[in-house]
């Protein structure tokens, strides 16, 4: 499958390289054989229903969980192996609750950066300075103020400053906008392409919303049935998606639906048969979104095998 | 930079500013302070009682087995406090994402723990010098072991503590432990002379650090003979520092172990299903 060319690429370039990575919870197989990588720069979206595996995914790849089978490299280390000196290079997004609640903003920063200093490089300066950011993840105002006092956005981008203190080569964002207000969401959204701008950094962030996905990710991978069932940019797995079309059209006043995967010959071949007598005709292709909708909703009323099957169908 | 220091003076800055935090929380200070100040109330009342045998009265006994008492017991449930609260709201999840995280952060714990116990001791040994007669500093060696004492009970209670915060799995669960506690108070002749006690009742006091912690800070405190009241008619300097030793060296082999066990299994999922809980909790 593998060239031997592609390999030694990858042996420089990927950030992250999981292969057949298995997660095995008594009897329940969470993840089946997950594979991907990921290249320097590059912000990739891990996209799937709630209990998909996305969770257990990205803690094993951050050191968190260990797994029950696969090769793993994360910055060219085993996660389960990892020590501190490649812990220094990771940055892990978690989500706040009432933890460091007596901190302030800007004394909580400085404390967690202090671990990164021996870590700093020529290139690379560590950690990041605090008052920089701060302002860089727009708190400037509340610098000073406890962080039992935050609001949830303001808590959110503070929990994403702790992630990027060290000023990670690799990032890594769970769920990162659970519970947020739709103008929240966008603040958040520009914070993470800010950051993916500024210092090449790679980010992997896990999502179970579509759209998000699409508007953050350079590369979305799709988890279900414990298996990466898609991987692509939106454009690309929108476009493998075009295969299936739905075709309306009337006749003699009746309506009639037709879904097909080869729209073009099948409406050639309807106008050969009647001619003048088709109106109202209309080709539309489901879109990504759609199509994904209805492997969510099948997936979550328990058809977690044929939803699968279904969407992979459509996008080979 | 050098890597292996960093942590342990970032986790000097970290304790240093916890205690910061406690000591500017009201809730916090009024915490340390009320059982403190109903303490000295109780034994203003003692003042006028005196044991068989004793030159002092029983509240100036039991005002310094009263420190030694509150130094295990602070050191003990400062560290399961803290630890099993901070695991439960993602402290130390965060902590455990960081280079040598972990490392700063039980440093941390330790300073912030250690202040405190030792603020909450002066509290009630400045007044109780005054009120109480005949409770002072046995001269500089009396002063020396005053040190000693708080500093090995730290020593033998602190890890002991890390290894029952790690074993609980929420701040609910310790009720568990108090009661165990408050029994081995009641048998380590705090606000009793142990000698009061049957034979193999004061075998099992004698186990555990809170009578030797008590012993040491009479020793530190009473005029010395006093010593004619405990058992073999000595304040037993050698096995004090004998048990308690033993118990800080059992801590430290078993705390590092259980701690590791215990911080491997933090994960983002562990804190959130730990949240849910919490907040389906009707005790909250």
């Amino acid at each position: 499958m593998t060239t031997a060319r592609s390999v030694a690429v990858d042996s420089l370039e990927a950030v992250l390289s999981v292969s057949d990575l298995r997660m095995r919870y008594g009897t329940k197989d969470v993840l089946q054989g997950v594979t991907f990588k990921a290249e320097r720069g590059e912000v990739l979206a891990l996209l799937g229903p709630n209990g998909a595996g996305k969770t257990t995914t990205i803690e094993i790849l951050e050191g968190f969980r260990m797994r029950s089978g696969g090769e793993v490299s994360v910055l060219g280390t085993d996660p389960a192996q990892g020590k501190e000196a490649w812990r220094a290079k990771l940055g892990v997004v978690l989500q706040s609750w009432r933890d460091h609640g007596k901190w302030r903003v800007r004394e909580l920063l400085n404390q967690l950066g202090r671990y990164y200093a021996p870590y700093s490089t020529e290139q690379v300066r560590r950690p990041w300075d605090t008052d920089e950011l701060i302002a860089a993840v727009g708190l400037t105002e509340h610098a000073n103020h406890k962080v039992a006092t935050l609001s949830g956005g303001q808590r959110r981008r503070l929990d994403v400053a702790i992630g990027i203190v060290g000023r990670p080569e690799l990032l890594f964002l769970d769920e990162p906008t659970v519970g947020f207000d739709p103008h929240a969401r966008r603040e958040f959204h520009d914070l993470v392409h800010r950051l993916s701008d500024m210092d090449d950094t790679t980010i992997l962030l896990t999502t179970h919303d579509l759209d998000e996905a699409e508007k953050l990710a350079d590369r979305i991978l799709i988890l279900a049935g414990g298996r990466i069932i898609a991987d692509g940019s939106a454009d690309a797995l929108a476009q493998k998606m075009s295969t299936e079309a739905e075709i309306k059209w009337t006749r003699d006043g009746e309506r009639f639906v037709h879904s097909t995967l080869d729209a073009t010959k099948y409406v050639r071949e309807l106008f050969a048969e009647y001619g003048d007598e088709i109106g109202d005709l209309e080709v539309r292709r489901a879109t990504l979104e759609e199509t994904y909708m209805e492997m969510v909703r099948r997936f979550e009323t328990g058809q977690a095998d044929s939803a699968v099957r279904a969407f992979e169908e459509v996008t080979k | 930079m050098n890597p292996t220091w960093t942590p342990y003076r970032a986790g000097l800055s970290r304790g240093w500013s916890e205690f910061k935090h406690a000591i500017t929380t009201p809730s916090e200070v009024i915490g340390t302070l009320f059982p403190s100040a109903i303490a000295i109330i109780v034994m203003i009342f003692l003042r006028d009682v005196i044991v068989d045998g004793a030159s002092v009265s029983l509240a100036s006994m039991t005002l310094p087995s009263l420190l030694g008492m509150n130094i295990a017991f602070s050191g003990l449930m400062g560290v399961v406090g803290q630890l099993s609260i901070e695991r439960e709201d993602g402290t130390l999840l965060r902590n455990k994402a960081i280079p040598g995280g972990m490392t700063g952060y039980l440093i941390g714990i330790v300073i912030s723990v250690s202040t405190m116990s030792v603020i909450a001791l002066l509290l009630v040994l400045a007044p109780g010098m005054f009120l109480f007669e005949g409770v002072q500093f046995n001269g500089i060696t009396g002063v020396l072991t005053f040190i000693w004492v708080i500093a090995l009970g730290l020593f033998a209670t602190m890890p002991i503590g890390a290894v029952f915060g790690s074993v609980f799995g929420s701040p609910r669960q310790i009720g568990l432990i108090m009661l165990p506690i408050t029994g081995l108070i009641a048998i380590s002749g705090i606000f009793y002379p142990i000698t009061a006690l049957p034979e193999w009742v004061q075998w099992i006091g004698q186990v555990f650090p809170i009578y030797w912690l008590g012993l040491g800070m009479r020793s530190a405190l009473l005029p010395s003979e006093m010593a004619m009241v405990e058992i073999g008619e000595s304040w037993r300097h050698l096995e004090t520092v004998g048990v308690l030793g033993l118990w800080a060296i059992l801590g430290l082999i078993v705390a590092p172990i259980v701690l590791r066990r215990m911080a491997r299994r933090e994960s983002g999922s562990a804190v959130a299903a730990r949240r849910e809980k919490a907040m389906q909790s009707p005790m909250r």
